[in-house]
């Protein structure tokens, strides 16, 4: 489904991405980790478009997307989270989720000026669908707040609703858990296993919570200042000596 | 009642001495070697010793005095009620508006020919206000050259007015519509740029075209402008005391009343007002539409906006074409208005009043924008006896309301859309 082939992200000097290579198969969860300042945000930010990179390729469902604008890899159905979170805070909940839905409610400028029936469909469809996903994600009685005053942790549920009503195709995950409390990890857990089971959405996933990952993933990918360490499932990569190094030190 | 409070009191009392002097306009006189105190009769001497003697004793007791206050019942009116829903706020919005409109349409027939003409420009001033708030308070573009596209729409009606006598009924949207494609052919290259970038490249757009105006004098007649600009008819009746055009016929003959000037006068008024109401209620309801969403989504976080798919500059652009389209509006009644325009009309500081007002107004809010516009227009109108102070009174007014009101006159609400409870 996604496919990075040899990419690299040369800034200046500094040769952020060195020849890294993955892939995501339809209906998997696949983490990226490595200690802090390897390169796995770098790595997002190529497969989103936000950074064009220096070389190598990035497929997705066999189309290359390398140096595609970001909104139109987003449209493509490859939508991402950040690391901190970034929602529009002074809109409503509720707000921020149709803002998503944008693309879906392609109407023009005069049919919503007069309020068409047609228009107002689509807009109670979109509402309908932000409501399904607030409460999926259990913030349906938060709905009409704004977005800043929710605690950290409801914020971080809003930001993947926000991903999922956009209906992608992959979603990439940077970092849900940091700043969670131990509940918080566990009920997100249980939300990306289940974007996975019952909404067929395929995930990337940057994350230092060990658990988390240990525990979802289907396969994980480790980098180490840029390059890529190890590949493989759950069981190798615990038991793969570089990995061990690398986040222990040599011994 | 300690030390400090006495000796604060007692400074206090000593300034009011000390300002009463120069507020009162006393003078002091030397006559021979002693000094004497001029213009002051005893009852004001007296008034100033009281006025000191009522300083000393509120300073020295003010603590207490306030303490007390603060314990007094204070009359609450809002914690009790639910919060209003989003519609009931609406509907009452909806009423206020209409209540004025009514109110602003009926009252021509009693004002003054003066306060009219007057009214006619606020209201202008309102439509531009309007548009430069969809571009500078909803989408965050700092935009300093919107007064080009106003002249673009006022330029637009002079010249078809004056090479193909097209009246002014066709020309209101064509200018319009020109405007928007001007804010599109502008837009387009420079949205990339942000903030102080772009309002660089906005304020050498606006002086482009008033120089190309000035100086294109073949088709523009430059700095003397273009006159002779037709009023505006009401179904093909004229309003001027003879006809102008073959086959019309003229208002007053019509409905057999006498030809007063006024009628003219009233019937620009109402179609600003018009005008107005229509920008009025189209920004409203675009700021509860996808595309004033995604205004609003661009400003407050480009990155995420990004993220989910909308492209900035399609965003950007429609925010810019639908401010522009709406300055073509206020430019064609204008045009009419005056019936006489120069490239003078439109120079920087135009662009600047109109930004002053919507920032003054409260960004990205409307009826904070109407009445700073009505402050705006009408303060130096009323202001004219301080003559060449004018400027300076306006200049010190807007400096004082940044440091107390920075957020505005009415900062800008947002309308909600609110998720109606399922059950």
């Amino acid at each position: 489904m996604l496919e990075v082939r040899d990419l690299s992200m040369r800034f200046g000097g500094l040769l952020a991405v060195d020849r890294v290579s993955l892939d995501v198969q339809e209906h998997e969860i696949v983490s990226i980790i490595g200690p802090n300042g390897a390169g796995k945000t770098t790595v997002f930010n190529c497969m989103s478009g936000f950074y064009r990179p220096s070389g190598g390729k990035i497929l997705f469902e066999d189309r290359e997307i390398q140096g595609t604008p970001d909104y139109k890899i987003s449209r493509l159905g490859l939508v991402r989270t950040f690391q901190h979170v970034r929602l529009f805070s002074r809109m409503t909940v509720v707000e921020n989720l149709l803002v998503a839905q944008h693309r879906h409610l392609n109407t023009n400028l005069f049919s919503g000026l007069i309020k068409t029936p047609n228009y107002r469909l689509r807009e109670q469809k979109s509402l309908d669908r932000a409501a399904y996903w607030l409460n999926r994600v259990g913030l349906l009685d938060m709905a009409n707040r704004d977005a800043g005053n929710l605690a950290y942790g409801q914020q971080r549920r809003l930001e993947i609703a926000r991903c999922m009503v956009t209906e992608p195709k992959l979603l990439m995950l940077d970092e849900p858990a940091a700043g969670l409390n131990p509940a918080e990890t566990r009920e997100l857990n249980q939300l990306i296993i289940s974007l996975k089971e019952d909404y067929h959405v395929s995930v990337v996933l940057i994350e230092h919570d060990m658990s988390l990952v240990m525990e979802i993933s289907d396969r994980i990918n480790v980098i180490n200042q840029g390059r890529p360490l190890a590949s493989g499932t759950p069981d190798e990569i615990r038991h793969n000596d570089d990995v061990i190094k690398a986040y222990l030190g040599e011994a | 009642m300690n030390a400090a409070n006495f000796k604060h009191a007692l400074f206090c009392a000593f300034i009011t001495l000390i300002i009463s002097y120069p507020i009162l306009g006393l003078n002091l006189v030397s006559a021979g070697t002693s000094m004497g105190l001029e213009g002051a009769s005893t009852v004001t001497i007296i008034g100033i010793f009281m006025a000191v003697a009522v300083v000393f004793l509120f300073q020295l007791c003010r603590d207490s005095a306030m303490a007390k206050l603060g314990q007094l019942p204070r009359p609450d009116f809002t914690s009790n009620r639910p919060p209003m829903t989003e519609k009931t706020r609406l509907k009452i919005q909806n009423i206020v508006i209409l209540t004025i409109i009514l109110g602003a349409s009926l009252w021509p027939f009693i004002a003054s020919r003066g306060s009219i003409d007057l009214a006619t420009l606020v209201l202008i001033y309102i439509m531009l206000a309007l548009g430069l708030n969809v571009v500078v308070g909803l989408a965050g573009l700092l935009d300093l050259g919107y007064v080009a596209f106003y002249a673009v729409g006022a330029y637009t009606f002079a010249l078809l007015s004056q090479y193909f006598g097209v009246s002014f009924w066709f020309a209101l949207p064509v200018g319009a519509l020109l405007a928007a494609l001007f804010g599109l052919a502008l837009g387009f290259p420079v949205l990339r740029l942000r903030g102080d970038y772009l309002a660089i490249v906005t304020l050498g757009f606006g002086e482009i075209i008033r120089i190309l105006l000035n100086n294109w004098t073949s088709l523009t007649g430059g700095p003397n402008g273009i006159g002779g600009i037709p009023d505006p008819t009401l179904f093909g009746l004229e309003f001027g005391r003879r006809i102008k055009e073959e086959g019309n016929l003229s208002f007053h003959e019509f409905f057999g009343i006498a030809y007063d000037s006024t009628h003219k006068v009233i019937f620009l008024y109402l179609i600003a007002l018009v005008l107005a109401a229509l920008t009025f209620f189209a920004v409203r309801r675009l700021m509860q539409m996808p595309v004033g969403r995604s205004w609003e989504a661009l400003r407050e976080d480009e990155i995420a906006a990004r993220s989910l798919g909308l492209s900035r500059t399609g965003v950007k652009l429609s925010a810019f074409t639908i401010g522009a389209f709406f300055a073509g509006f206020a430019g064609t009644v204008f045009a009419s208005k005056q019936g006489f325009i120069s490239p003078e009309s439109f120079v920087f500081l135009e662009s600047a009043i109109i930004l002053a007002i919507v920032v003054l107004g409260g960004m990205g809010s409307q009826f904070g924008v109407i009445l700073a516009a009505i402050a705006v227009t009408i303060l130096p109108e009323l202001a004219r006896e301080f003559s060449e102070y004018r400027m300076l009174i306006f200049g010190a007014a807007m400096v004082l309301m940044m440091v107390w009101r920075p957020q505005g006159l009415m900062p800008m609400r947002r309308i909600h859309i609110e998720l109606e409870k399922q059950e």
